[in-house]
């Protein structure tokens, strides 16, 4: 080819930038041929080769391109990129959802006869995925309390190959210890898969506290709009995939023409055989504009975590107030069982552990004054989503974890009182406002 | 007794400078790492000098350029046509380095490269001692990707923040 290196303009210096900056920057250079400055969507299945020598270099992983959008697409890698960055990770991995991200997560190091272990106090549709979903693959999960990491160990069998965990649960909102428990992973030589989705890049880095892979969501906070369903896989490149555990990372690979993951690509190899192996095949991609409208989020991701936290911490504390609220959780209230744990792990907002926006309270009367109370909100917004901009409320026992029986829904902690609030960054007054009218009106006396 | 730093200016600067790279343990077979590394940095405009003992024995060529036994002989075969040996890019154990690096310092190599897993703190040393600069445990054809374009179009992450544009195109 024509490639000779001009020289660059960049003053290439070592500079390390805050995340912030990366939050607006990272992934994002000005289009070598435009020069436009924000990120162009490529709306564009496929992409054109200059030669069948180029076409045959970028089949066989020879040199880096873009062929088919669904392996890779310079708007969508925007984004990877972009993620990877705020997670502290080494590459990343877009999917069509959080779902997807969660399973092409665990598709590119699990087979049939392999085994999870997983904390019991996941997200609903999560539990769904392993449990029933993968369990019809032939890879079943045993769920822990993960209150307790020896509770992890005790559960770990000889074909376990990863251990998976929320950094937040949803709805329970505990705290998971994640050094604690990348521990008792590593000393089995499998990796630490955490669902950051809750706490957002911004909160916490589960890759710095060893976690292996953090799967997200963007569809909640990264995006903050509501608007558009995206998820992604994070490597954080320090796993040793050549530990005897994972074959399949080191021999050659029967579904892209023998290459050798790991030792043609190295700490990025994983996010690579995610890439070729599961989003190639099973085709849960992320289209290119909404990666586009995750990435307009993803630039005020900072600003609106401290908000939401500091919205929350003022929710939290007005609620605990309340004649008619039983109990609430937390995990930004010193009360909280969690509290040293988001202490630890999460970064300080206005010097509180920043706990996200995410709480949950019982409410006097039970099952039936929580549905009332939802009914009879103005502007909190009834649906089964979080980490919109907008404060969303939710009555989990009826709707998002409807799919499990008792003793799961005892397990994830979902009690028929239990209302769920994701705060948003409204005005806190006037969120505090319908609060407090809805719970009047829901109550009575 | 300085060490090379492991930075994205030493990086850049060790790329632009190098444009002739000696491939220690180039395979000619089209599925191994040395050989998608050393295929890309040609595509890129570097020259590639294999050193290859065993193809080198039946006048053996990789990627169009003829095989050389050791680096000794890769040198005396560039000096013949007036050219210099930039960069020794090492594709082999660990183990095999420290007379791989004091050959290196002996053509007068300026830069000893090291490829993914590979790392030899002594030899780096020796090397770095005698006025080279030593990058261990990196891949040629991914740090050359992830800094003049390229590498993040696979999602990795590049550290690379600037509001410049790339002045070539990175394919």
């Amino acid at each position: 080819m024509h490639k000779i290196m001009a020289d660059t303009p960049s003053s290439g210096a070592d500079h390390a930038y805050g995340f912030g900056t990366r939050a607006i920057h990272a992934g994002a250079q000005p289009d070598p041929v435009t020069g436009a400055r924000a990120t162009p969507i490529h709306q564009t299945t496929s992409f054109v080769f200059d030669s069948a020598e180029h076409a045959s270099s970028l089949f066989n992983l020879q040199t880096f391109g873009n062929v088919y959008s669904r392996i890779s697409n310079p708007t969508v890698a925007v984004l990877e990129e972009r993620i990877a960055s705020l997670e502290n990770g080494r590459a990343a991995l877009a999917c069509a959802s959080g779902m997807a991200a969660q399973m092409a997560a665990l598709l590119a190091i699990l087979k049939c006869g392999d085994h999870i272990v997983a904390a019991s106090t996941l997200y609903g549709g999560t539990v769904g995925q392993l449990g029933v979903g993968f369990a019809r693959l032939g890879i079943e999960t045993t769920f822990v309390d993960p209150a307790d990491p020896e509770n992890f160990a005790r559960a770990m069998r000889p074909n376990t190959r990863a251990v998976y965990g929320e950094t937040i649960g949803n709805p329970l909102v505990n705290v998971l210890d994640i050094a604690a428990i990348a521990d008792v992973a590593h000393a089995h030589g499998v990796p630490l898969v955490i669902d950051n989705t809750v706490a957002s890049p911004y909160l916490c880095n589960p890759l710095d506290w060893g976690a292996d892979i953090v799967v997200h969501s963007a569809t909640k906070y990264i995006g903050g709009h509501g608007t558009t369903m995206g998820g992604v896989v994070v490597e954080g490149g320090k796993f040793p995939w050549d530990n005897g555990q994972f074959p399949e990372m080191v021999e050659p690979s029967r579904a892209y023409h023998g290459v050798k993951f790991y030792e043609t690509f190295g700490d990025f190899g994983y996010t690579m055989k995610a890439r070729m192996e599961v989003n190639r095949t099973f085709g849960g991609v992320l289209s290119p504009l909404n990666a586009w409208q995750l990435l307009q989020g993803a630039e005020t991701l900072h600003l609106r975590m401290r908000e939401h936290c500091r919205n929350a911490l003022k929710v939290a504390q007005f609620l605990q107030g309340h004649p008619k609220v039983r109990w609430v959780n937390y995990p930004g209230l010193p009360g909280s069982p969690h509290h040293a744990l988001a202490r630890k792990q999460f970064r300080a907002v206005d010097g509180h552990p920043g706990a996200s926006g995410i709480l949950t309270f019982g409410i006097e009367g039970g099952a039936a004054a929580g549905e009332k109370f939802i009914d009879a909100c103005e502007f909190l917004s009834h649906l089964a989503n979080i980490g919109d901009a907008k404060t969303l409320v939710i009555h989990p026992a009826s709707t998002t974890h409807r799919q499990l029986n008792d003793e799961e829904l005892a397990r994830a902690g979902v009690g028929a009182d239990m209302v769920r609030l994701s705060v948003g960054i409204e005005d806190v007054d006037d969120i505090l406002w319908d609060i407090d009218q809805a719970l009047a009106r829901a109550v009575a006396g | 007794m300085s060490r090379t730093p492991d930075t994205i200016s030493t990086l850049r600067d060790v790329l632009a400078r190098c444009r002739t790279i000696a491939v220690v343990g180039l395979s000619p077979q089209w599925h191994r790492p040395s050989y998608f590394a050393a295929k890309y940095m040609q595509a890129h405009g570097y020259r590639i000098v294999p050193v290859n003992p065993v193809v080198a024995q039946g006048g053996g060529h990789i990627l169009g350029e003829p095989c050389h036994a050791s680096l000794y002989e890769a040198e005396q075969a560039i000096a013949r046509q007036g050219g210099r040996i930039d960069m020794v890019d090492c594709f082999r154990k660990s183990g095999d380095i420290p007379p791989l690096a004091e050959e290196a310092v002996a053509i007068g190599a300026s830069c000893l490269w090291l490829q993914l897993g590979v790392r030899h703190e002594d030899a780096a040393q020796r090397a770095e001692d005698a006025g080279m600069q030593v990058i261990q445990n990196r891949c040629v054809k991914i740090e050359h990707a992830r800094l003049f374009g390229g590498l993040g179009w696979m999602g990795v992450n590049t550290q690379v923040i600037t509001a410049k544009r790339l002045r070539q195109l990175p394919y």
